[in-house]
């Protein structure tokens, strides 16, 4: 269920990889757990983030989440059809749910996420 | 954690379980938004089961509820119900509940769940001199309830009792899928429907046969995260959000439930005296303008102020916009007046807007 060619971090954020660019976003088991999203609130074109800084906000109906930027770099579009159907996030997580495009600072921060094969080991510990 | 006689239809359904003050409830089947659209425009099934009942019965019982509470107790004949307080001396809440007069020497106080233990200690520690008896009845019944504005149609094939004869506010007994049961005109989300009240060790029979029979009418199982947005959008107190013992019946703006001529009961005298200084402060219900979410908790600001907390909050499904409620210094309270909440690092703006900011059609 999960892309195989992503990338996964413990705060359930997924990174795709094209080149220096990577699109951002959560992961199936992360919207579930939150529930219908209403808002989402990111930063500006241009914001530089740093490895595992705090990127935005998203708001279910019963609860607040911050997303976590899985790498460092810069912040080059916000998924705009976020604004009008933020439900995209619950129904399509992986592909057409995604929250921000990011230009890759630096790739060795990939190093620190897991792989979908992991990524699922780790929910199942979560589960249990 | 303790559950409710539904618990396994709960699980058969997939319901997200969370933990409701040590009861294990399902938050959600569907999804909030989906399950509050449901009540909304067709109808939703509740287990409520986690609700206490506590059956205060006796030759004295009418004078004992009526020391109890600052509803006129007197007014309820057998098979009527009424919202009304557990208050205390100084007029604040222990509780909010309903009264149900089953019979002329029996009610039914019908209490949150987290507030039973509560609420019985507290009933029992003031019944010397009353001829009464009291008993917590809570893990014997089982409540459902069915909402919206389909809910009187699917009932009406699950029993032959004629319960759309009954007002608002009021109950019956009988049969419904088989099982003896109390059928109440009564309900937490705003919409017509009705709140079911059996004994019965089977009770997943109506459970199930609600669902059955309500299939082709929209009917789905609802949790209480929904019940939650529906019973704000309808302003409907939730206790320890809105109302607990800091804050009294008149500033929840609850006044049409004091009767102060029916004669002596806990918080009269402050509550009178209250009422003559005039409140300071008032519960009033808020928009949020643009976007952003002012849940519980976050602070309130008049200029530089901090002058409260939000007390409920949430995105409202069908109104589509986020609302809430906060305690507003009195002189701030009027429709219009703005103010802003504290969201993270940010404020945002808010205005204080009619309630109940849902009213169904029928109520216009």
């Amino acid at each position: 269920m999960f892309p195989k060619d992503y990338y996964y971090s413990k705060d359930h954020e997924w990174i795709k990889i094209d080149g220096d660019i990577g699109t951002i976003g959560i992961t199936d088991f992360a919207q579930n757990q939150l529930g219908d999203v209403v808002y989402v609130e990111m930063p500006d074109k241009g914001t530089q983030l740093e490895f595992h800084q705090s990127i935005g906000v998203i708001e279910s109906v019963k609860a607040v989440s911050d997303v976590y930027s899985p790498v460092s770099g810069e912040v080059i579009e916000f998924n705009e059809k976020l604004n009008e159907s933020p439900e995209l996030i619950n129904q399509k997580p992986h592909d057409e749910g995604w929250i921000i495009r990011i230009k890759i600072k630096d790739e060795s921060d990939l190093q620190k996420l897991m792989s979908v094969d992991e990524y699922e080991k780790f929910l199942e510990g979560i589960e249990e | 954690m303790k559950k409710t006689h539904l618990y396994k239809c709960h699980k058969d359904l997939k319901g997200k379980m969370i933990d409701f003050f040590g009861w294990e409830m399902p938050l959600e089947f569907s999804g909030i938004i989906t399950e509050h659209m449901a009540v909304r425009c067709e109808a939703g099934l509740f287990d409520v089961s986690h609700m206490g009942e506590i059956l205060v019965a006796g030759r004295q019982a009418l004078d004992f509820v009526q020391y109890l509470t600052p509803n006129d107790v007197a007014r309820l004949t057998p098979n009527k119900a009424h919202y009304t307080a557990l208050t205390t001396p100084q007029g604040t809440f222990v509780d909010d509940l309903l009264v149900y007069c089953l019979e002329p020497e029996k009610y039914l106080l019908v209490v949150n769940a987290s507030n039973t233990d509560k609420d019985y200690e507290w009933i029992v520690q003031h019944k010397e001199g009353f001829d009464v008896t009291v008993e917590n009845q809570s893990d014997q019944y089982t409540q459902m309830a069915l909402q919206g504005p389909k809910a009187l149609e699917v009932m009406k094939n699950l029993t032959k009792f004629p319960f759309e004869e009954l007002g608002s506010f009021q109950f019956g007994r009988g049969e419904v899928a088989g099982e003896e049961c109390l059928i109440s005109r009564t309900g937490y989300t705003g919409e017509d429907g009705v709140e079911i009240y059996t004994l019965s060790p089977s009770p997943e029979k109506i459970w199930e046969a609600v669902l059955e029979k309500g299939k082709g009418h929209g009917v789905m199982p609802i949790g209480l995260g929904a019940r939650d947005t529906l019973r704000l959008e309808a302003k409907l107190m939730l206790y320890g959000n809105d109302i607990d013992e800091t804050t009294t019946v008149l500033e929840a703006g609850l006044s049409w439930l004091i009767k102060f001529k029916k004669g002596d009961f806990l918080g009269r005298d402050a509550l009178l005296r209250q009422k003559e200084d005039g409140i300071k402060k008032k519960l009033i219900g808020f928009e949020i303008e643009g976007r952003g979410i002012a849940r519980p908790h976050y602070p309130v600001f008049i200029g530089n102020n901090e002058v409260a907390k939000v007390n409920s909050g949430t995105f409202a499904p069908y109104l589509k916009k986020s609302i809430g409620l906060t305690y507003l210094p009195i002189d701030h309270t009027e429709i219009g007046m703005e103010f802003e909440v504290g969201v993270r690092d940010k404020r945002i703006k808010a205005k204080v807007v009619p309630t109940p900011f849902y009213k169904r059609e029928s109520q216009k």
